[in-house]
């Protein structure tokens, strides 16, 4: 395990990915490697089982508001290896819709449901897409670049926040 | 007669001491036996990254504080050696060591409130918890007369420290060196082989490597579920190869392997701390770096080992004087991922026990 951990050429992981998914690659830079999104699963699937890649370790997951497109950057780790390298994602500004890879690294899951409620990336097949720290109801996805303040100005107190729907979570209120 | 049960929910938070923090946990009993479990948060969210789009790359230090309030040196670390990376800043010698030192440093007085805590949860009412905060004491004592504050440090700066430590500090640093070796055998002497605690923890929220690995878990919950990964050996930064230390792993990933893990570390810390005190080199404590710093375009992912795990940044630079991105591997969040997976199928009692081994900090896990 000794360091220091090494960057993968994006090109390399491009080469590898190619190889075996053929046709999954959009662009390879340096220090990362861009996948078509309706490839995004199989290309996933296979850099988090080969040998070589080895991507078990999904580092962190962020998604970037590029004004045009919404990316989403995958960080991957070989422990055994020793070894990262950056995977991207690219969807579409006005109604961004990308695969779920919770299936394949479990770790995404709150992080994906963070990109939901920031960005307002949807990730389809996941299994319990929700906000994460807004409430239901929160008008926007803060973290947009166009997102600059709250439509309809900003009201102290607590009417902003909806009282919980106790249905939503199959329960009543008791007061006892 | 066999007894009918309906299952009822319960939330357990958002204040409530074992959420450590307002974290809120919603749980769905069959009896007492945890069914479903399902975490809501985001009262503390202070929207981070939106307002970090906004100031300067130095102005988003303080922001780092507030994040892990109980490891603010290793919050700040790992942003400003991000920055660092990003900008091709070099760090002076004296400004590396000083680093190591307040980290680990960090470290300590963390995991003594992580295992205070979570003796506390286990129902040790209060005694050990005092017991750590003794020592944790000292330690914000330290980061008190170097830089003026105990919790929101603010002490990292782009390119080094912020000021040098004070002829004082030295002296009281090796004082507290020589005791913490007697107090952490204290601490082993009363709480190791304790039968209640081992009774309360052993074989209670057990996490398998596999789950570990694939839920992104890190730091010492990874180390617990016996996986030698740390980001000090793995990927060094701010000089970490120049120490000798070792890596505690546990054997069975339940709650008292991780609680083990932390009190090893605090030793290993120690091992650092002294070698850092002999190498301290004179020099300069901060590079010359421009006020306003304008990082090239590019991005970087970059990551350390924080008490809690794997602290990373994203950030992108578009070669203005603000980040384009600002984003924030949070390891309070993540480790919590796996969470409904290990409470399902135990008691009420024991979820708070797993929950308090895991030491979430809810400033970081919703920013």
């Amino acid at each position: 395990m000794a360091g220091p951990t090494v960057l993968l050429p994006g090109t390399d992981v491009a080469a590898r990915i190619e190889a075996s998914v053929a046709g999954a690659v959009e662009e390879a830079h340096e220090g990362w490697v861009r996948i078509r999104p309706d490839r995004l699963l199989e290309a996933a699937r296979f850099v988090r089982d080969d040998r070589a890649l080895d991507g078990s370790f999904l580092n962190s997951l962020s998604a970037v508001d590029r004004y045009d497109c919404f990316e989403v950057v995958y960080n991957l780790t070989s422990m055994a290896h020793n070894h990262q390298f950056a995977m991207k994602v690219r969807a579409g500004h006005d109604d961004p819709v990308l695969p779920s890879v919770v299936s394949i690294w479990y770790g995404a899951h709150l992080q994906e449901r963070e990109a939901y409620d920031l960005l307002g990336i949807r990730f389809e097949g996941h299994p319990d897409l929700k906000r994460l720290f807004l409430w239901d109801g929160f008008p926007g996805h803060p973290l947009r670049k166009d997102f600059r303040q709250l439509p309809g100005g900003f009201s102290p107190g607590l009417q902003r926040f909806p009282k919980e729907d106790p249905n939503a979570w199959g329960g009543e209120f008791r007061a006892d | 007669m066999p007894i009918k049960t309906e299952p009822f929910i319960v939330n357990i938070g958002p204040q409530h001491p074992s959420t450590h923090g307002v974290f809120r946990m919603r749980v769905t009993l069959d009896g007492e036996i945890i069914t479903d479990a399902e975490m809501v948060v985001g009262y503390l969210h202070r929207s981070m990254e939106k307002l970090a789009e906004e100031r300067t790359w130095t102005q988003n230090i303080p922001f780092t504080d507030r994040m892990d309030y109980l490891a603010a040196m290793t919050g700040n670390l790992s942003y400003c050696l991000a920055v660092e990376r990003l900008a091709g800043i070099e760090v002076p010698e004296r400004a590396q060591v000083l680093r190591v030192l307040f980290a680990e440093l960090q470290r300590i007085a963390s995991h003594a409130m992580a295992n205070g805590t979570f003796i506390n949860d286990c129902g040790a009412w209060q005694t050990p918890l005092f017991y750590m905060f003794r020592e944790r004491e000292k330690v914000l004592d330290l980061f008190e007369m170097t830089c003026g504050a105990r919790l929101t440090l603010n002490y990292m700066r782009i390119g080094g420290v912020a000021f040098d430590i004070p002829d004082e500090f030295m002296p009281a640093l090796r004082a507290l060196v020589d005791e913490l070796p007697d107090r952490i055998a204290e601490y082993e002497q009363l709480l190791v082989d304790n039968e209640i605690l081992i009774m309360r923890s052993r074989n209670v929220g057990v996490l398998p490597p596999e789950l570990a690995i694939n839920s992104s878990v890190s730091g010492p919950m990874l180390r617990g579920s016996g996986i030698a990964w740390d980001i000090r050996k793995a990927d060094p930064y701010s000089g970490y190869d120049q120490y000798e230390f070792e890596i505690p792993v546990g054997h069975q990933g339940d709650c008292y392997d991780r609680f083990m893990v932390r009190m090893e570390e605090v030793r290993q810390s120690l091992r650092i701390i002294k070698q850092a005190m002999e190498a301290l080199p004179a020099g300069r404590h901060c590079a010359d770096v421009p006020l306003s710093l304008r990082p090239p375009a590019g991005e970087i992912y970059s990551r350390i080992e924080s008490p809690k795990g794997e602290l990373g940044f994203y950030l992108i630079s578009d070669g203005g004087p603000t980040p384009f991105r600002f984003h924030v591997r949070s390891p309070s969040l993540i480790n919590l991922t796996a969470l409904k997976e290990m409470v399902t199928g135990s008691s009420v009692a024991d979820a708070i026990v797993t929950l308090g081994s895991i030491d979430i900090n809810v400033g970081e896990l919703d920013r």
